[in-house]
């Protein structure tokens, strides 16, 4: 069964924790500067956004059908049955194509290091194999990012809609969009103001460049055949006009044009 | 063949080509010893720039005259081109060498180049992207071995290499139509960030067809520079054929270009003026517009002058279509500007220089262009050289 975080922008206070613990999770560094970027970085890997009395918390989405591991020509981006989307930083190139594709530009990329690697928040993959929440899950002391089944979710989602649609936009973030994502949002104000495009693609984009790559194995033995074919009925054309004579052979051309 | 030969001294595009040198290797000293962020303007919203838009992206596109030369000759057995068929290799296989090049500057961690060999994920168009420039680059290599085996004498790999030409040729035409396409299926997983202008369902098409245009424009343009400075006489009936059909290229592009944008209903914003619509109508100008305007006048296809200058816009014109499917398109988006830094263009211009310096050694020591005496064509033909720009060529080898 597939895992998942549901955070609910209506409990959030906005204490940060997640920040904290995320960062302590993942060995990166943690202060008071870095609490103050609202911004997804090469060491932050979420953030709390603020707009007023309003907050709302940027992730990896952890998408079902991820554009980043489709793209990931090593594969070192994978998308675990558990949910989380992992990186193997041993595997990458560094051709940061996952940066390009990745519809919410969630991956960030290590510049300032000889040996960079690409971060993102991977849903914490040691802790739920050991049974464990995520650490900003465990962390919440209001209960504002959930971890669970990702189906149950989606239940308690529509309820929690279902008994207060006043204190609610009606819409799951990351239900449908880019075909879903492991990370499922609830907000009390449009998604827009904190910057989640409603208007994304509700199929998973993979498909995409999945459907155009999909045909080389015809494409490779049937291009070789006709350019074979052509080739023949070229030159056979030209031996056939060399024996009845309508071409002069190459001695007699001697320099001439054709 | 005879070629003009000088003792060294400085001219202008000696120094030039040293001081192009000269900052990128300073370039080089950053990139490898400061890393991606201190030798380059990439940043999160912006992880690709010219290294890729340019060196990349163009490089590929401008080496397509190997593969449209070489089925033209040994597939379609147009017998005329075999005279230009050589530079145009050369051309191809020194792009995709710079390529491999530009790459391992830009590629975070260059020494896992490789990993895509046992590291597989065929979902990946960036996979795909690999093992094309790794086999035609091979392929390549084999199909312009033959000037180095010539030169040398070495019979017996010659001949083997002659006897398995038509199926290298075919894997060549095949490799290249992938790669080409590739490049713009790339960005197909974008749709939401690049701007509508590029986006299309069509761009693995948009980029095959422009490649062959371009193919045949450098085949044009190489053509025109090599008669200017090496003394060689003009291919010029070859190239008016090779006009011929670009315009047929051209306006089949220009065609599906218009009706993608109408389909698409994004017609419309290609007339609200704004950046992207500049750079839109800019490329489209160039690119298509004002080729096809001057290619379709006879008295201009039978100028070496006309052809020269209708390849170079075609040239300029898809260059810019390739900067704004990779770089400006994304601006919009992004809401970042990227300029590339100094050290991204010094390593640009080095790359350049390089490739200018290698086809002038290689035509200066190696059998590129038919020995006086089989050009086929009559005297009287013989062009005028274009009187542009660039005299790289003349002492590049030096």
């Amino acid at each position: 069964m597939s895992k998942a975080l549901l955070y609910d922008s209506t409990l959030c206070i906005g204490c940060k924790q997640c920040e904290v613990a995320c960062a302590d999770q993942n060995k990166l560094p943690y202060n008071d500067t870095i609490a103050g970027e609202e911004l997804q970085s090469e060491h932050k890997l979420t953030f709390v956004a603020t707009r007023g009395d309003k907050f709302m918390r940027h992730l990896c989405m952890n998408c079902q059908d991820p554009s980043c591991v489709s793209v990931c020509p090593v594969g070192a981006l994978q998308k675990t049955a558990a949910g989380p989307v992992t990186y193997d930083p041993a595997k990458c190139m560094g051709c940061r194509y996952c940066m390009v594709a990745c519809p919410f530009s969630v991956p960030k990329y290590e510049w300032s290091k000889l040996v960079p690697k690409v971060q993102k928040c991977t849903m914490c993959p040691d802790r739920i194999s050991q049974g464990k929440p995520t650490a900003c899950a465990e962390i919440c002391p209001t209960g504002a990012t959930k971890f669970g089944e990702r189906d149950e979710l989606i239940v308690e989602a529509q309820q929690r809609i279902h008994d207060k649609p006043g204190n609610y936009v009606n819409h799951i973030y990351g239900l449908s969009e880019v075909g879903g994502t492991s990370v499922l949002l609830l907000s009390a104000v449009p998604f827009e103001t904190f910057g989640y495009h409603t208007d994304i693609s509700k199929d998973p984009l993979p498909m995409l460049t999945y459907q155009v790559l999909s045909h080389i194995p015809q494409f490779v033995p049937l291009g070789g055949m006709f350019l074979g074919a052509v080739w023949w009925i070229t030159h056979r054309r030209e031996e056939v006009a060399l024996a009845e004579g309508r071409i002069p052979t190459k001695d007699e051309k001697n320099g001439r044009n054709p | 063949m005879t070629l003009k030969t000088s003792q060294f001294r400085f001219t202008f595009w000696k120094v030039v080509f040293l001081f192009l040198m000269a900052a990128g290797l300073c370039a080089t000293f950053v990139r490898f010893t400061q890393g991606l962020g201190a030798s380059t303007h990439l940043n999160d919203q912006f992880p690709w720039g010219i290294w890729i838009g340019f060196d990349v992206l163009c490089g590929v596109m401008l080496a397509a005259g190997g593969f449209t030369l070489t089925a033209a000759v040994h597939i379609l057995n147009i017998k005329r081109m075999h005279s230009i068929i050589r530079p145009t290799i050369l051309t191809a296989f020194l792009g995709y060498l710079l390529v491999c090049v530009a790459l391992m500057y830009d590629l975070g961690k260059p020494y896992n180049i490789w990993h895509p060999l046992i590291m597989r994920n065929p979902h990946s168009v960036m996979f795909e992207v690999a093992y094309c420039v790794m086999l035609y680059t091979a392929v390549l290599a084999l199909e312009f071995s033959p000037m180095v085996l010539e030169r040398f004498n070495l019979q017996k790999p010659l001949k083997v290499v002659r006897a398995i030409l038509i199926p290298l040729v075919i894997c060549g035409v095949i490799l290249s139509t992938l790669h080409q396409s590739s490049l713009g299926t790339l960005y197909l997983i974008v749709p939401g960030k690049l701007h509508p202008f590029w986006y299309s369902p069509l761009l693995p098409v948009f980029f095959f067809l422009s490649a062959i245009a371009v193919g045949l424009a450098m085949t044009i343009f190489e053509s025109s520079m090599s008669s200017r400075h090496f003394g060689l006489q003009l291919e010029l009936p070859v190239l008016q054929e090779l006009g011929r059909v670009l315009v047929g290229v051209l306006g089949v592009y220009l065609v599906l270009r218009v009706e993608d944008l109408a389909g698409r209903g994004v017609l419309k914003m290609t007339l609200q003026p704004g950046y992207q619509m500049y750079l839109f109508w800019l490329e489209i100008a160039l690119c298509a517009i004002l080729p096809l305007i001057l290619l379709l006048q006879p008295r201009v296809r039978a100028n070496p002058n006309g052809l020269y200058w209708s390849a170079v816009l075609v040239i300029l014109g898809f260059i810019t279509n390739r900067m704004n499917v990779s770089i400006t398109g994304f601006e919009g988006s992004t809401g970042v500007r990227y300029f590339p830094k100094w050290t991204e263009l010094a390593v640009t211009g080095m790359i350049i220089a390089g490739g200018f310096a290698l086809f002038g050694l290689a035509v200066k020591h190696l059998p590129i262009f038919p020995k006086e005496g089989s050009i086929e064509d009559s005297p009287e033909e013989q062009a005028p050289a274009p009187p542009t720009a660039s005299r790289v060529l003349q002492h590049a080898g030096d």
